[in-house]
């Protein structure tokens, strides 16, 4: 068309007509006029040289020396609150789901006259995979979220992103993959998406490619529980919340190490290129309004991952109590793939239980504990605990299940690599289709799940070589 | 001169007037909406916490700058009128590429809204005012929502909204969203300008001045008569004169009508939609 290109060309002449400065002056305009008027309209208070509580606070919270341990504390405080807080409603959930309900559904079945595979399938697998995870997960995330809420309403996550923007522009990525990270702590699904923060289509690769590092909250339960029964069982009983804590936090922390490194790799190789510069806002300190943002957050994050949970675990209980009580040439599904894939577990510092309960869980990491337990029971042959084959059971107590564990053969090696391979594994399901979906590309849909499996992988094999050589 | 100034009692909260000041609120079910109204600022201003007000609904809001990444979307009633609210990304400018900035900008350029409602924070004025003049470029019908105002008050900052309004020639509100303080005013400010009770006159800083007002009346004029559909002609003609590429490669393939019309037609007619980033 000959008016598109009329307009061009007038364009153009325009342009030669008003210079070469136009761009430079229609931005000095707006900002001379924005603060022109904003002059007239507003008046600022007298400097006053008392103290300033936010200027203090910001220049300790962002401090380089005080900067650090602040953050570290503030997230020990939070696991530990979390770990210390969850344990009572956690045991009075299966006492009420698992103790009375799930013996009542049974007898129920009985009586209706189901046949002993439907009772099983239902109540056995689905059902008790469904309790399982509502009584383990509800009350971590109840606590969890509205603290990490609080934080978010006060406005500590900028100033976070703040301590943690030279480090990540030192690794060829933007400044404000802090937040994205940062937001990957809840859930990795929903921070793929606010990657579009980042303007740059290279770091914005970047920040999705490494946001499977920040643990998620389906991986919290894995972490808490293992950390609570393999690293705070070697301290003193008094110190133990605190060591459990500690275990979590250092995970995180080798998470965000792993972040900058392997974002500081993808920037020297596939993603080349310069860290864009960009200014980021401290926004003022806000009291946190605590009554709305833990009914906010209990209403928007706890419910809606819970209820994501419960219709993953649904099949995945059904899968669970398929597998073990299928039987092919004498075994069961369960038991052949095990002991198919234990030599590759062993080499690992994990077992064939863990790799199978991984690939289970692929929909889901919240499901990975109740069928490592449930395998675990079934190869060890411990009868007597679990009511059956196929069946998720609540044990009463940690020490409960450190016992199954301890007598599938697990070691303390066993759980610091378990803790390590759930951090350093695949995306969900749920995750890797939000990649697909915002990068529009196969090829770094497959990346997001390689790099990770294949860390992972190297990571606890060096951990079981070093620690054979050790011991 | 038919530019009508709400007097003092009218946008007061307590008058008799607006005693009726909470809105039925319609979540999500923004069926029959009469008026589309968008929701912009700069990050981390309390747009999603204004949303919320507005629509009843429990958008998740933050202390941090790009929380809100897609468009969520939600309705209520006013004055026997309904409306349909647009909640837009945060951002510093219309000028700029990024993803959550190019929703924004191409929601109010080609969505044409009945009235944008830029939400600025009154204790940062100044850098706040960059995006409210870009937007009173674009368009005629806007609000200006002066939110933080308890925070201001904390800090002994005082913002004579009624200057502002002479300003830039469309109504203020003084706002505190998160205490729902103003909230009355500023849906009846929203009425009298969807409903043309109030004719904005907006400031307009660009075209002020005499050697580019007639660059860019020339081209808006060939723009015009090649693309009558087109909204927000003077926009297009701006960015064409800094030498806009994207703007250039749209014209030069027709997208930028295709572009106006789709998105007319989106904002309007879409089965609504929320996204929810939790």
């Amino acid at each position: 068309m000959s008016s598109h290109d009329d307009i061009l060309k007038t364009a153009e002449n325009l342009r030669w007509e008003l210079g070469e400065q136009f761009h430079d002056h229609t931005v000095e305009a707006l900002y001379g006029e924005a603060a022109r008027i904003s002059g007239r309209a507003v008046s600022l208070p007298e400097k006053s040289s008392g103290f300033d509580f936010e200027k203090t606070l910001d220049r300790l919270v962002t401090n380089r020396w005080t900067g650090f341990p602040i953050m570290i504390t503030l997230l020990a405080v939070v696991f530990w609150l979390t770990i210390e807080g969850a344990n009572i409603p956690s045991a009075f959930l299966s006492g009420i789901l698992i103790d009375s309900v799930h013996p009542f559904l049974k007898s129920m079945g009985a009586d209706l006259g189901f046949p002993w595979w439907l009772n099983g399938f239902l109540f056995d697998g689905m059902y008790l995979a469904v309790a399982w995870v509502v009584s383990v997960m509800l009350p971590p995330m109840a606590i969890f979220f509205p603290l990490f809420t609080l934080a978010e309403d006060f406005g500590y996550l900028p100033r976070v992103a703040f301590n943690l923007d030279g480090l990540f522009r030192k690794a060829g990525a933007h400044g404000k993959q802090a937040l994205t990270m940062a937001m990957g702590y809840g859930c990795n699904a929903a921070a793929i998406i606010s990657t579009r923060i980042i303007d740059s289509p290279r770091e914005r690769l970047i920040a999705i490619l490494t946001n499977n590092f920040a643990i998620c909250n389906g991986r919290w339960p894995t972490q808490i529980l293992i950390a609570t029964i393999f690293i705070g069982a070697l301290a003193p009983p008094a110190l133990s919340g605190v060591a459990s804590a500690l275990a979590v936090v250092t995970v995180v922390l080798i998470g965000i190490a792993m972040t900058f490194a392997v974002s500081w790799g993808l920037s020297r190789t596939m993603l080349k290129g310069e860290a864009s510069f960009f200014s980021l806002e401290l926004p003022p300190y806000r009291p946190p309004r605590i009554w709305q943002t833990i009914y906010t957050s209990v209403i928007d994050r706890t419910l809606i991952v819970l209820w994501r949970a419960v219709v993953w675990s649904l099949p995945a209980g059904a899968v669970i109590w398929l597998v073990s009580n299928i039987q092919i040439g004498g075994a069961s599904i369960a038991e052949q793939t095990v002991q198919f894939l234990d030599p590759v577990g062993l080499l690992l510092g994990l077992n064939g239980v863990i790799l199978l309960a991984y690939i289970i869980a692929i929909p889901a990491n919240e499901i990975v504990i109740p069928t490592v337990l449930m395998l675990t029971a079934l190869v060890a042959g411990l009868n007597d605990i679990g009511s059956g084959a196929g069946v998720m059971f609540e044990l009463d107590s940690e020490l409960a299940t450190a016992e199954v564990l301890h007598a599938g053969g697990w070691t303390i090696l066993t759980g610091i690599n378990l803790m390590l391979f759930s951090l350093l594994h695949n995306p969900c399901s749920t995750t890797l289709y939000t990649i697909y979906k915002e990068t529009g590309s196969t090829k770094w849909t497959v990346l997001s799940a390689i790099i990770p499996l294949v860390i992972g992988f190297v990571v606890c094999f060096g951990v079981a070589q070093l620690w054979g050589a050790l011991s | 001169m038919s530019t009508h100034i709400p007097q003092q009692c009218e946008t007061c909260p307590v008058s008799p007037v607006n005693r009726d000041t909470a809105p039925a609120r319609h979540g999500l079910d923004a069926s029959g909406s009469l008026f589309v109204i968008a929701l912009a600022g700069n990050p981390n201003v309390g747009k999603s916490t204004v949303f919320n007000s507005l629509t009843g609904l429990r958008q998740h809001t933050g202390n941090w700058p790009g929380k809100t990444v897609t468009r969520a979307e939600g309705s209520y009633s006013y004055g026997g009128k309904r409306y349909k609210v647009i909640d837009l990304p945060g951002t510093y400018s219309l000028l700029s590429t990024s993803t959550d900035e190019e929703i924004a900008r191409d929601c109010i350029l080609f969505g044409r809204p009945d009235v944008t409602v830029v939400i600025a924070d009154a204790t940062r004025l100044e850098r706040n005012m960059n995006l409210v003049l870009q937007v009173l470029e674009i368009t005629d019908r806007a609000v200006l929502a002066l939110n933080l105002m308890d925070e201001a008050r904390r800090h002994g900052i005082t913002v004579d909204d009624r200057t502002l309004m002479k300003e830039l020639g469309i109504p203020v509100v003084p706002l505190s969203a998160r205490t729902g303080e103003g909230l009355g005013s500023l849906l009846q400010s929203i009425q009298d300008v969807a409903s043309g009770q109030f004719v904005c006159k907006p400031k307009r800083v660009w075209t002020q001045s005499g050697k580019l007002k007639k660059a860019v009346d020339q081209l808006s004029s060939q723009l015009r008569s090649a693309y009558p559909n087109l909204a927000n002609v003077r926009w297009v003609a701006i960015r064409l004169l800094e030498g806009d590429q994207r703007i250039a490669e749209a014209v030069r393939s027709g997208e930028l009508e295709r572009l106006s019309i789709n998105h007319t037609q989106t904002v309007r007619k879409e089965k609504t939609r929320n996204h929810v980033v939790a």
